[in-house]
């Protein structure tokens, strides 16, 4: 039981990292496309500005969690996905040059540099990020000793249930979960800009997220069956454990409620129900591989939670600092997030004077 | 390059790298948090120069945060049956970072570089105290972290070799941690004044900014008195008792001290020659190292040779030299500050030109000297991972071989140098620059 709350908790910061660095690579994804003038590249990276650096930490929060809860998941999950890892993290870096370097040292030519920088960055990590999680639902190859080293690709490129031969980081199922990480978290980013940002860089941001809307709707889809297929877990929890079937009809629900909002063209709204969706794609994910942390193509290996938990004290104590904190925490973000303004104006000076001026636009 | 050095080299590369910027935000967290005070009692000059510094907190900052996230997956990528094993302890802190310093420092920071114009003074001030506060924190669950390894509390070691916590505020109430926090903390102080005189002092010399470099002097400079002098004392001489009471093979050492005696010598300036287990050229102050350590100018030493080699830290000469560039710069630092103090205080300190510039040009060296500090606890902790239970050989990642380490490690050491560039170019363009007056018309 104290296992499964710590499954639980240990999912929440990495659901809060999703949701909300989720949109800043979103808008990262989208910043070439959606804003071309110097003026406008300046107001999108505005609009994140105050907020993706503490966005970013709920990842900290999430692997420093999981270390806690599972700490032999860490050491073979980490280590065993040692060069990918490595690349995220070198493109977290490119990525912040991308987004401080603008202000920081502006320059006539090196914006471009920075910009192009924030843009692959984001969408690399996007897509990174994704094809992880596709490999946490896939399964890795975990030897007798339950380790593994993932190469970034091997022979094994169509992930039947039961393959032979060692997985890669990326195969067919993996990069469609990366592609649908991109598309998701695109359209979450287009929504950001929609409804926090005047003028036409929203504008194009709305008419994006009609398309995105419909190439995630059809990635989800074609994702939804792929994960049936390659990870037989996924059946087996929903004939044993029926009741995790709401994450992923609540995941419809937010959808369809996402696709209503877009329609009539209410998009912070459609952001909440974007950052709904979201989360329980997470949910859905997490349903997928319970009770394992870490999933084997050879299913007697996996490593279980009770296996890869913390000893019970370390668990006990640590749930009554780790729930005050993380809602001591929330608090703070949800303190910061009500001092932005309500919209982004293009230029820097605009609307500053004019206090006062946060009305709601719903 | 076998695997264990490659591990251990690209921690400590990436851990130093990283920690020249927590070294001067922290210090700066509290200046900047003391100059919005000044501010809101009324001085304007002070929230001006604020401003300046909240843009020159924010770029290290953003370069710690960078950094600092490499070190967190390291532990799992690189060190995997040193996290599993020591999980159940470790871990805590590390979480507690996250939740309890990171999520106040993010959350506040964009308030503070972002927020002056639509926050009140006050709720300003409060985001600066806030965010002083979250980087504070953070070191000090950093240091706790750091001091289980240095002296293991409130754990007990399993059968099957996992360290287990059995409580969490013994843990937490390490009293290593206490000196060692203590001792770092000022550290940092020391490295943001002496970058607050710094620049000063560089204002001073061209004769710009002629209000913000007077006070970017007078707040650097009572910082950086008092810092430089509890470095030494009490925290310094804290810290080297400890060592020398828990940690007596890596004392003898750091002090360069082969043989066991009584009344024992400081050895000040010398190279230790590890084939014959001597100092040579040293210069030896007689007595000191016993009567700083013991108060007692005959007491009992123990040398090296007391110990079997394999104890020794793998590095004698290079834990020998850390330590008294770090000591050596300290004392430095000291002499510096008081003199800077004596004409402040006289008001004659503009006309000082040579002591400005001696200011200026020590900018730099508080990073050596705490880079010097981190290398002696570290390499002094050799070759335990966790003193007395954990040796660093069978902490690594089995799996991850030396030569992607290797590759990854040149990896890091090509982006930051590219990091490098891009820092100095954006700090010298805010130098440059320099503070603003006027009211919170600059913003970014």
């Amino acid at each position: 039981m104290l296992e499964t709350t710590w499954f639980v908790l240990a999912a929440l910061p990495l659901i809060a990292y999703a949701v909300l660095d989720g949109f800043d690579l979103g808008v990262g994804i989208l910043h070439l496309r959606v804003a071309k003038t110097d003026d406008e590249r300046r107001q999108v990276l505005r609009s994140i500005g105050p907020v993706w650096d503490g966005n970013e930490v709920w990842i900290v929060v999430g692997g420093a969690t999981l270390f806690l809860a599972f700490p032999r998941l860490f050491g073979v999950a980490f280590s065993g996905f040692y060069l990918p890892l490595m690349m995220v993290l070198w493109l977290l870096v490119f990525r912040a040059l991308g987004i401080e370097m603008r202000h920081l040292m502006p320059h006539r030519l090196f914006d471009r540099l920075w910009d192009t920088s924030f843009a692959v960055a984001s969408a690399l990590l996007a897509f990174g990020l994704g094809a992880a999680l596709g490999n946490v639902v896939r399964g890795v190859s975990l030897d007798e000793e339950g380790i593994f080293f993932a190469p970034l690709w091997s022979d094994v490129f169509w992930p039947a249930p039961g393959a032979e031969g060692q997985t890669g980081v990326l195969d067919v199922f993996t990069v469609l979960c990366g592609l649908t990480t991109v598309a998701v978290l695109a359209l979450h980013g287009a929504l950001w800009l929609a409804s926090r940002l005047e003028g036409v860089v929203a504008g194009r941001a709305a008419n994006d997220a009609k398309r995105l809307y419909v190439a995630a709707l059809v990635l989800t889809v074609a994702l939804t069956g792929a994960t049936a297929w390659v990870q037989p877990n996924l059946t087996h929890n929903l004939g044993a454990r029926p009741v995790g079937i709401v994450f992923p009809a609540l995941g419809a629900v937010s959808l369809a409620v996402l696709g209503h909002a877009i329609r009539t063209q209410r998009w912070a709204r459609a952001f909440r129900a974007s950052a709904a969706w979201i989360a329980f794609l997470i949910g859905s994910a997490a349903y997928a591989i319970f009770p394992y942390v870490l999933l084997a193509r050879i299913p007697e290996r996996s490593l279980h939670l009770s296996d890869a938990a913390n000893l019970t004290h370390a668990l006990t104590v640590a749930l009554y600092w780790w729930i005050p904190g993380v809602l001591l925490g929330a608090s703070y973000f949800v303190y910061a997030y009500r001092q932005l303004p309500a919209r982004v104006p293009l230029h820097e000076d605009a609307g500053d004077d004019g206090d006062g001026a946060d009305t709601s636009e719903e | 390059m076998d695997a264990l050095t490659a591990h251990r080299f690209q921690f400590a590369f990436t851990i130093t790298y990283h920690y020249l910027f927590p070294q001067l935000t922290m210090g700066l967290a509290l200046l900047i948090a003391v100059l919005k005070y000044m501010g809101l009692r009324g001085n304007v000059r002070a929230n001006e120069a604020a401003r300046f510094w909240i843009k020159v907190f924010a770029l290290a900052f953003v370069m710690g945060v960078v950094t600092g996230i490499p070190l967190e997956f390291q532990f799992g990528t690189n060190w995997a049956r040193f996290s599993e094993a020591s999980g159940g302890v470790i871990s805590q802190t590390l979480a507690m970072e996250g939740v309890f310093a990171f999520v106040l420092e993010s959350a506040f920071l964009g308030l503070l570089v972002y927020g002056e114009k639509r926050l009140s003074a006050r709720a300003h001030f409060a985001a600066a105290v806030a965010v002083c506060v979250g980087t504070w924190m953070s070191g000090w669950f950093i240091i706790v972290t750091n001091a289980f390894m240095q002296h293991p509390v409130g754990h007990e070691v399993l059968d099957d070799g996992t360290i287990a916590l059995v409580s969490l505020s013994a843990y937490l109430t390490n009293p290593w941690a206490f000196v060692q926090y203590a001792h770092t903390m000022v550290g940092s102080v020391v490295t943001a004044s002496f970058v607050m005189t710094g620049i000063g002092a560089y204002y001073t010399l061209l004769d710009e900014h002629r209000e913000h470099a007077a006070l970017f002097l007078k707040v650097g400079i009572v910082a950086g008195v008092l810092s430089s002098i509890a470095i030494a004392l009490p925290t310094g001489d804290l810290q080297s008792k400890m060592v020398a009471e828990h940690q007596p093979i890596t004392f003898a050492a750091m002090e360069g001290h082969f043989e066991t005696e009584e009344g024992a010598g400081l050895v000040i300036v010398g190279q230790p020659n590890m084939e014959t287990m001597t100092i040579d050229n040293p210069i030896v102050a007689p007595r000191m190292l016993s009567i700083m350590t013991h108060q007692r100018w005959a007491s009992r030493i123990e040398g090296l040779n007391e110990y079997p080699r394999a104890e020794w830290p793998d590095n004698v000469p290079l834990l020998y030299y850390a330590y008294h560039v770090m000591v050596g710069l300290g004392t430095m630092f000291m002499a510096l500050m008081v003199l800077a103090a004596f004409f402040l205080k006289r008001g004659t300190l503009r006309k000082k030109r040579l002591l400005l510039w001696a200011l200026l040009i020590a900018t730099p060296f508080p990073f050596i000297a705490n880079t010097a500090g981190w290398m002696t606890s570290e390499l002094g902790r050799q070759p335990w991972l966790i003193h007395g239970v954990m040796r660093t050989a069978d902490g690594t990642s089995l799996q991850v071989s030396g030569g992607n380490t290797l590759f990854t490690l040149l990896g890091f050491m090509g982006l930051y140098a590219l990091l490098s560039l891009v820092y100095i170019l954006a700090l010298v363009k805010i130098v440059q620059k320099g503070p603003a007056t006027g009211s919170a018309s600059e913003s970014h």
